[in-house]
């Protein structure tokens, strides 16, 4: 490095100002560590955040009616909904065009069982009018022979149906997700009994909260005993804590239908005792119960070890000094030790709440219907009823919940300090 | 609470042998589900249940037929070879770019970093059966639904979280000068790398990639959606198993897996041991 005097720039030996060289240096190195983490971050990108961006895109996608129907779809911008009056001779000409081709390719009934989601009855009019329309009259008039074929194509309600899905993008899925749905008078909540989604979300809410709370309840008295036990005996205490949760999740929830089930092992010990008669078995198993019991202690440890890593950091002679000026040990432990333990109780209980509401295994095999999780729903959408944009939709809100959490358990621990084992 | 004082009021006595309790209790309900299906996996009845002939500990009410049927049935078998081509090749995926990327991330100047952080560490945050059913809408629009490298390409960008936690944080505790004092004797970084920084993160590299296989194994909610009958892996087939036609062969396959936490366990425990030793001989 050459002398330096006031005024002078400072320049490296080669003659470049060092400000530059320095600069350079540092660029390199940030190209070089985002070299390092390219794989990664493409790998991920490309396996993982693609598949959920396109399943938030799925959940407002809605091309299937204008690909299927697009001279129809055309025709139906001039029709008034309002009306009250089935659409006129060319919006049906159309009709006849479009539906000639699909039936061609066999695409109708995948638009009738898209539009049976939203108003029932339409798949089968789908399917039987695409049996006719090989058979009608290519010269028309074909209003006629559509509400001949089926009497649907003459009422209202269908055409509705119809010109209101038929923008490439819906809020169907999220309204159906929300319970609610479009009628003439605009949006409204769906009648008493066929709001079922609300009331599932409202039951993860609510089941997920009582296993965290009594996540809390078990986990605080052990993490406080393994915090304050020398080293050498919590260590092996911290095994018992350790072994389930490394042990699979199906072994533990089948060691739960094992146990909870009428003729399982706590029936029979209870029955063995007298403390029950044989007649009055417990039911503990499919019902939320059962979900709460098995979740409760699949999660415990996911309670235990965040709350154990905080109360390590907690000094004893906090709590001496607490009582050498007077306090007894309750007052000590609440004014003192709790205190200073509340990080590691919102560290685990959101850690806890988060994976609770997502939870799908476990509520499957010992839920029955009654402790059943929203995560239930999606899947069934995917695999029985195979409404896949509704499963985004409800998808895409449960992420929302879990993403909001999670900024919170951000805040509470820092997304850096997440520890493992 | 460590231990009692000899001037200890009643109450205080009552109280800290009643926490004992309950912690005891406490413990009992974290192990006892696991600990009870071993012995039943032993049981010579098609039953869940302690039967008498147990109890009385008759031999006779003992067998090994429920882990014979594990080892001869072909759907088992199937399952568990399914399970053993499927892990291994997500681990071994997940943990070189976990590793690499953990190497980057742990420099001093890296661009963006939460953001980053943020989409490396998601498949770990976002609920499985969301994962699941991206994974599924989206695989199955380029055709890898359904197959093998659907899998091991989905269960890979599961693990990878876990990577990159365990080896980031084993290399807070790297000496930087070790690499400087490499490099001016004239090694190339990727020497530097096999020879200087890997032998010391390899606790952390390793337990990372036992994470990765476990979540790997275990995994049952993305591959019940983006697997055909094909890949049918060893929990797949437990879950098909207990919600349909439940056999007792359950128990068996429980508790071989049970064994094989217990040795994992062991693994990481040895390994984190090894590693607060090295640390402790590095400054910083």
């Amino acid at each position: 490095m050459s002398d330096t005097t006031a005024g002078q720039v400072l320049t490296t030996k080669d003659g470049k100002p060092l400000k530059a060289a320095l600069a350079r240096a540092l660029r390199r190195e940030k190209l070089r560590s985002l070299a390092l983490i390219a794989p990664l971050l493409i790998f991920v990108l490309l396996t993982f955040v693609a598949p959920i961006v396109d399943m938030l895109f799925r959940s407002v996608e809605n091309g299937i009616v204008e690909e299927t129907l697009p001279r129809t779809v055309a025709a139906l911008r001039v029709w008034d909904p309002e009306s009250a009056q089935v659409p006129d001779e060319a919006v049906f000409a159309a009709l006849y065009g479009d539906l000639a081709v699909a039936v061609e390719e066999k695409k109708h009934t995948r638009l009738g069982s898209r539009l049976n989601y939203e108003e029932s009855g339409i798949s089968s009019l789908f399917r039987k009018t695409g049996r006719r329309v090989n058979r009608m009259d290519e010269a028309g008039p074909f209003k006629e022979q559509f509400l001949d074929a089926d009497d649907k194509w003459g009422e209202v309600a269908t055409w509705q149906v119809l010109r209101q899905f038929s923008p490439r993008y819906t809020d169907g899925y999220f309204l159906n997700a929300f319970d609610a749905q479009r009628t003439a008078d605009g949006i409204q909540m769906k009648p008493e009994d066929e709001r079922i989604y609300m009331l599932l979300f409202g039951r993860t809410l609510f089941l997920s909260i009582v296993i965290t709370v009594s996540c809390l309840l078990l986990g605080y008295p052990i993490a406080f005993l393994l915090a304050a036990l020398p080293l050498r005996s919590s260590n092996l205490l911290m095994i018992l804590v350790l072994l389930p949760f490394w042990t699979s999740l199906l072994v533990r929830t089948s060691a739960w239908k094992v146990l909870l089930q009428q003729q399982g092992v706590i029936n029979d010990f209870l029955v063995w005792t007298g403390l029950i008669s044989d007649a009055s078995r417990l039911v503990m198993i499919n019902n939320q119960t059962g979900t709460i019991i098995a979740m409760t202690h699949i999660l415990l440890p996911f309670m235990i070890l965040p709350l154990y890593s905080v109360m390590k950091t907690i000094s004893p002679t906090y709590v001496r000094a607490a009582k050498s000026l007077g306090a007894n040990d309750w007052t000590a432990f609440w004014r003192v030790y709790f205190p200073q333990s509340v990080p590691g109780i919102g560290a685990g209980a959101v850690l806890v709440f988060i994976l609770s509401i997502g939870y799908y295994i476990t509520p499957e095999l010992v839920g029955g219907t009654s402790g059943i999780f929203i995560s239930n729903r999606i899947a069934y959408h995917i695999s029985s009823s195979l409404n896949w944009g509704l499963a985004a939709a409800l998808g895409t809100l449960l992420l929302v919940a879990v993403m909001v959490l999670f900024v919170v358990y951000d805040k509470i621990v820092g997304i850096d300090n997440v520890k493992l084992g | 609470m460590s231990a009692l004082p000899p001037y200890a009021s009643p109450l205080q006595r009552t109280w800290y042998y009643s926490f004992r309790v309950i912690c005891g209790l406490i413990f009992f309900f974290l192990i006892f589900p696991i600990l009870v299906i071993l012995p039943l996996s032993f049981n010579a009845q098609d039953f869940f249940t302690f039967t008498k002939e147990m109890l009385a500990l008759n031999p006779a009410g003992y067998s090994f037929k429920h882990y014979q049927d594990f080892f001869t049935n072909p759907d088992w078998q199937q399952a568990l070879t399914n399970s053993v081509m499927i892990a291994p090749v997500a681990t071994l995926l997940a943990t070189s770019f976990g590793t690499i990327a953990a190497v980057g991330l742990s420099q001093s100047h890296v661009p963006y970093k939460p953001a980053i952080m943020a989409v490396l560490i998601s498949p770990m945050i976002v609920p499985l059966i969301i994962s699941a059913a991206g994974m599924y809408f989206f695989y199955s629009r380029i055709g890898l639904q359904g197959t093998y490298w659907g899998v091991v390409l989905a269960h890979s960008a599961l693990g990878t979280p876990f990577v990159i936690i365990t080896v980031t944080a084993t290399l807070v505790g790297f000496d930087r000068s070790l690499v400087r004092a490499s490099a001016s004797l004239g090694a190339n970084p990727v020497t530097t790398f096999f020879k200087v920084q890997m032998p010391l993160i390899i606790p952390g590299v390793v337990s990372g990639a036992l994470f990765a296989f476990i979540t790997s194994f275990d995994e049952v909610v993305v591959v019940l959606f983006l697997g055909s009958a094909g890949q049918k892996t060893l929990p797949w087939q437990m879950f098909t198993g207990l919600r349909e036609q439940i056999s007792p062969t359950i128990l068996a396959v429980a508790s071989l897996m049970v064994a094989i936490s217990i040795v994992l366990l062991t693994v990481l425990e040895m390994l984190r041991r090894r590693s607060e030793r090295l640390r402790g001989l590095t400054p910083g």
